[in-house]
């Protein structure tokens, strides 16, 4: 056994199921025999213990306050390619010996002689809190929804609408395999976000901004405070008041820094998780070491930036997390996996094994994506673009891995005509194609920027939280779906 | 953080949900509240996914959470838990009366009037012992005889994600301190199948078709929606971009549901009173073409939107919301019933925490006479939309713009497959636009609308 020598704060944390929950070593190996009581090649528990505050101010009241607990134990069972599942939110021991020999239903073979002992995966801490903000005074998240109302409206005279929303969460989670696997983790998740309706005879219009990360409260009082999300919301509002039916058709897209980045998480990212490439269903299937990204492009996944979001100390299979490249100069350089596919593929264990709760069975699942900053001065990238478009604020996208075909909606843009930023746009799809959208990035940016920490992913289903990021980024062609009738010049009401 | 002891090694005692309910209810009034409402939800769930003929996962679960909602005069506040334990249950009304002491005071605030409770009496046909009572074997077999009747289909179907075989049974009870006390069980079942085929180059396309039931006899043969899959996903192969145009556009049943959803966003009285839809004030007056007809009906007999009562324990009931194009009433809860001065149309749906929102019951675009064949004869350059991809929905101004995969229409037949365009427009004008209501209404969810043409749409491409 690998013996941490831990500092205090960290031992409080750790060993919560054992402290209130009253679980023994022996319980977690008598568990995963009976996991393994018909075979199978691997067996494990996830238990897991989430507490979460939510608080929403709207026409300038506290409308509604929520507290909530939920907690239980998902136990799978993996034998060759197939994966028995079942969860219990009812933490006894029975109920986990029946959801252990449910989950064994999966397999069909002689029992199999489980772990004798657990390797506790080495301590990190990139996230450490001393007050966990779901622990923190209610009163000072109160007061963090009324500032930013205050704020919002203080703006200008047209927001009339504004909700504001503080979240937060706690998630303790043991992860324990027959491969001797024995993770800990205590994953704080926080995030204020502000929506905005301006209006003016005739026009109305929404900004949406938030943001947040794996931080405790004071990161609201000091770094990002409700003042900077109100501002930058309402902003928005009413920058969208004045704006212009959008082009339609190909054109050159300027991406800006951060949460534009969402172009890689869609484009790129989930066509490189590796359970679609292992079954060939994803459109990058067969293609590491070609070439699928102009030289200029390097795209990294990385689990590891202190506080961010998307950061996890293990993922939920109790693997560390990683930096992994994916794309390096252009050239595919490899996939986020988890166990199952890493073991089934022949590839390392990147530590992408994520689910959304004890009741979701884990798959490949992006971390902090984002692509490495380059040589470009982002003025010079919008002064190169004759015709175009500049998007700088995006809603959701979505992806067909298959076909490889991917949307993102701009939710603040603006033309760029000789070189100039003009006028704003209204938000307008933008779609392409993830294996060669890439190839056709001609200038990147020297300003990586990451987003604020809204992030939220879904795939079959599960919804995780992940970070992108992007420095600014020129695409040559990407195909605008605008609404504006007639082509270059004539698009202006 | 305070936590819950669980001894390990007792058995699990089962209580009565509705006696946990009106104990949750009776406990938050000890404690002072003035008013509270307590939900209790349990469910069982099965899933199973066949992949190229092997079994791929196998899920099954049960679970059981219970959440309350509390006032203090017009103040609110909501905990849920999956604790059931004594302790557990204590903490989470505990807290509720501490949060709703730092909530503000809303003069809207509040549960339903004890008049405006109750429950549709008869049988509601909602729930199906059959879908849970299935030997796991043939529930496997299901999902795999939907995969094989794709992969079966035609040569050029290489690969698959799989088929599915879901249940799942729910069971939900809702108690609050004017003494209701209401519960129901729903059944659910369904089978799909994901197949993926491949053109000689290798560019690959991948669709999918389902069919979903509240009961096994209800749910088509799997052999049948593979087959549709298979027919769905062949066709989009060797599909290419199309050119910058604005062309009539028909909506697949697949996607025309989504048409129908901006509708309720826009009908959601939460959106109404904050005058964040592009449809407030807009009651009594023309919102879309005579030819359109929109209904929301919580009562149909074995319905997929089908419940007794609603989140707040009102009968749920049919409402006309669009009548030959006029905006006849909005889609409520007690809440934004009484923000606008009207009456709950007992459409509140609840989760386990927060204040409840707006959920649709049954809700369809009332079908027209001619073929889906006979509509798209009808034009001689249009786009057929069978995918969208992305949200691309601005529900304050209206503004429209999404990704979007179907065919081709030429000379009133499909030409080509299509992929990688967007299609453009404004809602407000979108629902004048809607030319032709094909007779195809099925319900496979709990919205329901039949093919549909739109004209004055902009398709974005090269």
């Amino acid at each position: 056994m690998d013996k941490q020598i831990l500092d205090k704060h960290l031992l409080d944390k750790q060993r919560f199921f054992f402290e209130h929950y009253g679980l023994t070593e022996n319980d977690l190996e008598r568990y995963l025999g009976a996991a393994l009581s018909a075979g199978g090649d691997y067996a494990d528990l996830y238990f897991e213990y989430l507490s979460s505050t939510s608080l929403m101010v709207d026409e300038s009241m506290v409308k509604s306050a929520s507290q909530g607990i939920s907690a239980g134990c998902g136990v799978r069972v993996v034998s060759g390619e197939r994966t028995g599942y079942a969860y219990t939110d009812d933490l006894s021991s029975g109920r986990i010996l029946h959801a252990a020999r449910t989950a064994a239903l999966i397999a069909s073979a002689p029992a199999k002689t489980t772990v004798a002992g657990f390797r506790k995966a080495a301590a990190r801490s990139l996230y450490p809190v001393t007050l966990p903000s779901v622990d923190a005074e209610i009163s000072a998240k109160v007061e963090l929804v009324m500032r930013a109302d205050k704020a919002a409206r203080a703006y200008d005279p047209r927001i009339q609408e504004v909700r504001a929303s503080y979240g937060d969460e706690l998630r303790n989670i043991l992860v324990v395999g027959s491969d001797g696997t024995f993770a800990e983790d205590s994953q704080p998740l926080a995030r204020m976000n502000v929506s905005c309706i301006a209006k003016t005879e005739g026009n109305s219009a929404r900004g949406t901004s938030g943001g947040g990360g794996r931080v405790a409260l004071d990161f609201f009082f000091g770094e990002k405070t409700p003042e900077f999300f109100a501002k930058e919301s309402a902003r928005q509002a009413i920058l969208q008041l004045d704006a212009r039916e959008a082009p339609a058709g190909e054109m050159e897209v300027v991406l800006g820094p951060g949460w534009p980045g969402v172009l890689l998480h869609e484009a790129v990212g989930h066509g490189l998780e590796a359970d679609f490439n292992r079954k060939k269903t994803s459109a990058f299937a067969g293609l590491v070491g070609k070439r699928v990204a102009s030289e200029k492009c390097t795209v990294v996944d990385n689990g590891t930036m202190p506080w961010r979001r998307g950061s996890l100390n293990v993922d939920d299979e109790g693997e560390p997390t990683q930096e992994t490249v994916l794309i390096e100069n252009g050239i595919l350089k490899g996939y986020l996996s988890d166990k199952l596919s890493s073991r089934l593929m022949g590839i390392s264990d990147t530590g992408n094994g994520r689910r959304e709760s004890y009741e979701h069975i884990p798959m490949p699942r992006m971390t902090n994506t984002y692509m490495l900053a380059g040589q470009d001065d982002p003025g010079d990238i919008i002064r190169s673009v004759k015709h175009g478009i500049y998007a700088v604020n995006f809603g959701g996208g979505q992806v067909d891995i298959t076909n490889g075909k991917f949307v993102f909606s701009a939710s603040e843009a603006y033309m760029i005509e000789d070189g100039q930023i003009t006028a704003p746009i209204k938000g307008a799809t933008l779609i392409g194609n993830g294996p060669d959208v890439l190839t056709r990035v001609s200038m990147v940016g020297n300003d990586l920027k990451l987003d604020e920490g809204v992030g939220t992913c879904g795939k079959d289903g599960q919804a995780v939280p992940v970070g992108v990021g992007i420095p600014t980024l020129k695409i040559d062609r990407l195909t605008v779906g605008g609404t504006a009738r007639k082509d270059p010049g004539g698009f202006m009401q | 953080m305070s936590s819950t002891q669980v001894v390990t090694g007792n058995p699990k005692i089962e209580t009565d949900l509705r006696e946990i309910a009106q104990d949750i209810v009776r406990r938050a009034m000890a404690g002072g509240a003035t008013a509270a409402e307590c939900v209790v939800r349990e469910g069982d769930e099965f899933s199973t996914l066949v992949r190229l003929g092997q079994v791929e996962t196998l899920k099954e679960s049960g679970s059981k959470s219970i959440g309350v909602r509390v006032f203090f005069g017009q103040r609110a506040a909501s905990t849920y838990s999956s604790d059931f334990s004594r302790a557990g249950l204590d903490r989470m009304v505990k807290s509720a009366l501490e949060l709703a002491r730092i909530t503000s005071e809303d003069p809207f605030g509040g549960i339903p009037e004890a008049s405006q409770l109750g429950a549709l009496s008869g049988e509601l046909d909602l729930y199906h012992e059959d879908v849970y009572s299935l030997p796991g074997a043939e529930r496997i077999d299901y999902a795999r005889r939907a995969e094989k009747a794709a992969l079966d289909f035609d040569p050029r179907i290489k690969n698959s994600e799989g088929g599915s075989f879901d249940a799942a049974t729910g069971h939900k009870v809702l108690a609050n301190s004017h003494g209701f006390v209401g519960e129901y069980r729903r059944s659910y079942c369904s089978v799909s199948a994901v197949p993926i085929a491949q053109t000689p180059e290798g560019a690959m396309q991948r669709d999918f078709w389902y069919s979903v039931a509240r009961t096994l006899a209800k749910l088509d043969a799997p052999e049948k929606v593979g087959k549709v899959a298979a027919e769905r996903t062949l066709r989009r192969l060797g599909a290419r971009k199309a050119k910058t145009a604005q062309v009539p556009i028909v909506f697949d049943p697949m996607v025309s549901t989504s048409i129908l959803e901006h509708i309720f966003e826009g009908v959601n009285g939460d959106s109404v009173y904050r005058g964040a839809s592009f449809l407030a004030g807009k009651l009594g007056q023309k919102i879309a073409g005579d030819n359109v007809n929109i209904i929301d009906d919580g009562t149909i007999v074995g319905g997929f939107g089908t419940s007794p009562f609603d989140g707040e324990g009102v009968p749920t009931r049919r409402t006309v919301v669009v009548e030959n194009g006029v905006l006849k009433s909005y889609l409520l809860n007690t809440y934004t019933a009484k923000k606008l001065g009207m009456q709950t149309t007992g459409n509140a749906a609840r989760g386990l925490a927060g204040t409840p929102g707006i959920g649709p019951g049954n809700y369809f675009l009332q079908p027209g006479a001619r073929t889906p064949k006979e509509l798209i004869a009808g034009i001689k350059e249009g786009l057929y939309v069978t995918e969208f991809l992305g949200q691309g929905v601005n529900l304050v101004t209206g503004d429209y713009s999404r990704g979007a995969s179907g065919m081709w229409i030429s000379g009133g037949e499909f030409a080509y497959p299509v992929e990688e365009i967007t299609v453009a427009g404004n809602l407000k004008e979108l629902f004048f636009n809607i030319s032709e209501i094909a007779n195809d209404l099925e319900f496979r969810g709990s919205v329901a609308a039949p093919t549909l043409r739109v004209d004055g749409l902009m398709v974005g491409g090269e």
